[in-house]
């Protein structure tokens, strides 16, 4: 068997299941917005360590930059001044990929094997099996993934899969000089929020909470949020995010429905032939027509 | 040589031409789109050189399904209105399913059932057209819950379009001497008697 650590969980356009004998501890990233303090360390990190740079863009009077996520910037931090109890604060979150345990693009993706859900909760994007159709930006309820324009093949943060194949933390974590990123099992994760959360409520910020979204089975990348009642302040963060219901409908029970559905048709055509026989022009018609012409060549 | 000089002209050389170009590019459009639609359609993809091939040529497929399909449209729609006696065929169409004919409505150059397929693929089509140019991401940069919707419908008006063609080609191979037709042109006067009475009068003048 391969590393236990590139145990699948789930196979884009794949429908059978995959191996199931071994149990995988899952992990985590969790991402403490109060103790970021928008340094740009994690964005460098994942640069470096995955080898990706992105164009130098323009100053655009904010500290947003690049200004969104892009095939070569897999995670930017986004700046939301906001007012809250007639107080002016500064929100920072490090967006990315989430890592959904019930991944919308992995359930979009029509090329099999170009997503892959680890057992150990990475969803992992596949290059040499993509084909560029961009199903996932459709079926992504963050809205993360992102085609290149040089290549056409879809890129987001792989949560540093093959550091973590061999027992090491995502590089972002490892840059993190605030420990603002922290990762490991997604118990540890939970139990060590509860425990900054603690912390926040002490200190007034009494709706503090985990960001952990149901909607979507719960995610790898989980955020302290100082105003969890309000996710949206944190440059619209989703309440609430779940795969779309047309994401669903068009991926779900519908396609095999479908696909039963014209073979129903084709099979029905061929049973009619052989059942009702071929709908032939009549002899007597013929006949008819025959008699007709002799008549007029007289 | 022609079996019976006096067989009679349906569809001329152009008319032909343009239903095969669309008929061609439907097929492709099928194979291609039914492998992006289940997994279990995936193989096919290897009919266009692979699958991101068959992703990058899909669209322009389309492109030109949807131009073929205006010019066979604009030839044909004078020639598909309805009229009560469509309607009439139309409510009885299960004695012609069942192969007995005798009692049907006299038809002119189409039937109600081909007149009705022409209205809803002439649908299916700017529907596909529409939400498919939703999708094609190489081009155009739409909204993703516009791009949810158009996929979701690009999904289900496929199926229903799949499904009225095959019915349209088993029409033509159950009732026997349509196909030539579309291959070159004629019918024998016999077909047109006994299937389309009234556009055998209007061509014969009998």
């Amino acid at each position: 068997m391969a590393l236990q650590s590139l145990d699948i969980k789930q196979r884009s356009a794949t429908t059978t299941p995959p191996p199931q004998a071994r149990m995988t501890t899952e992990i985590a990233k969790l991402i403490d917005v109060s103790t970021c303090i928008g340094c740009k360390a994690c964005q460098v990190a994942c640069m470096e360590w995955n080898d990706v740079r992105d164009r130098v863009g323009s100053n655009h009077g904010v500290y947003d930059n690049p200004m969104d996520l892009t095939e070569n910037s897999w995670t930017v931090m986004r700046y939301s001044e906001v007012e809250q109890n007639g107080k002016l604060e500064w929100l920072i979150r490090k967006d990315g990929c989430m890592h959904c345990s019930d991944p919308g693009c992995l359930k979009a993706c029509p090329a099999p094997g170009a997503i892959i859900q680890y057992a150990n909760g990475i969803v992992d994007f596949h290059q040499e099996n993509c084909i560029g159709c961009g199903y996932c930006v459709t079926g992504c309820p963050f809205n993360v993934p992102r085609i290149s324009k040089k290549d056409s093949k879809a890129y987001k943060c792989t949560l540093c899969s093959d550091r973590v194949a061999v027992n090491q933390a995502p590089a972002c974590a490892k840059a993190c000089p605030t420990g603002a990123i922290q990762f490991g099992s997604k118990e540890d994760m939970t139990d060590y929020a509860a425990k900054r959360i603690g912390d926040l409520k002490e200190r007034g910020f009494d709706k503090a909470g985990l960001y952990d979204p149901q909607g979507v089975g719960g995610t790898h990348v989980m955020y302290v949020l100082h105003h969890a009642d309000q996710p949206e302040l944190y440059h619209g963060l989703p309440a609430d995010p779940s795969i779309s219901p047309l994401v669903s409908l068009w991926k779900g029970f519908a396609k095999p429905l479908a696909t039963l559905a014209l073979a129903g048709v084709a099979l029905g055509s061929l049973f009619h032939y052989v059942t009702k026989g071929p709908n032939e022009v009549s002899k007597e018609i013929e006949d008819e027509i025959e008699r007709e012409d002799k008549e007029e060549a007289k | 040589m022609i079996r019976d000089p006096k067989d009679l002209q349906r569809y001329t050389a152009p008319e032909r031409a343009n239903h095969w170009v669309v008929g061609i590019s439907f097929i492709l459009l099928a194979l291609s789109g039914l492998a992006f639609f289940h997994p279990a359609f995936y193989p096919l993809t290897q009919l266009f050189g692979g699958p991101v091939w068959a992703r990058i040529i899909h669209p322009f497929l389309g492109v030109l399904m949807a131009f073929s399909f205006l010019a066979l449209f604009i030839r044909f729609k004078h020639l598909n209105k309805m009229t009560p006696a469509d309607r009439e065929w139309l409510s009885r169409a299960r004695e012609m399913v069942d192969g007995d004919d005798h009692g049907m409505p006299e038809q002119g150059k189409y039937n109600g059932g081909q007149k009705a397929l022409f209205w809803a693929l002439a649908v299916c089509m700017l529907l596909m057209t529409v939400s498919g140019l939703f999708m094609w991401r190489t081009y155009f940069a739409f909204d993703i819950p516009a791009v949810r919707l158009g996929a979701v419908v690009h999904a289900a008006v496929g199926v229903v379009m799949i499904a009225l063609i095959m019915v349209h080609v088993y029409a033509a191979i159950w009732v026997k001497g349509t196909i030539r037709a579309m291959w070159y042109g004629t019918v024998t006067r016999a077909w047109a008697r006994q299937h389309h009475r009234a556009w055998y009068r209007q061509v014969t003048g009998k």
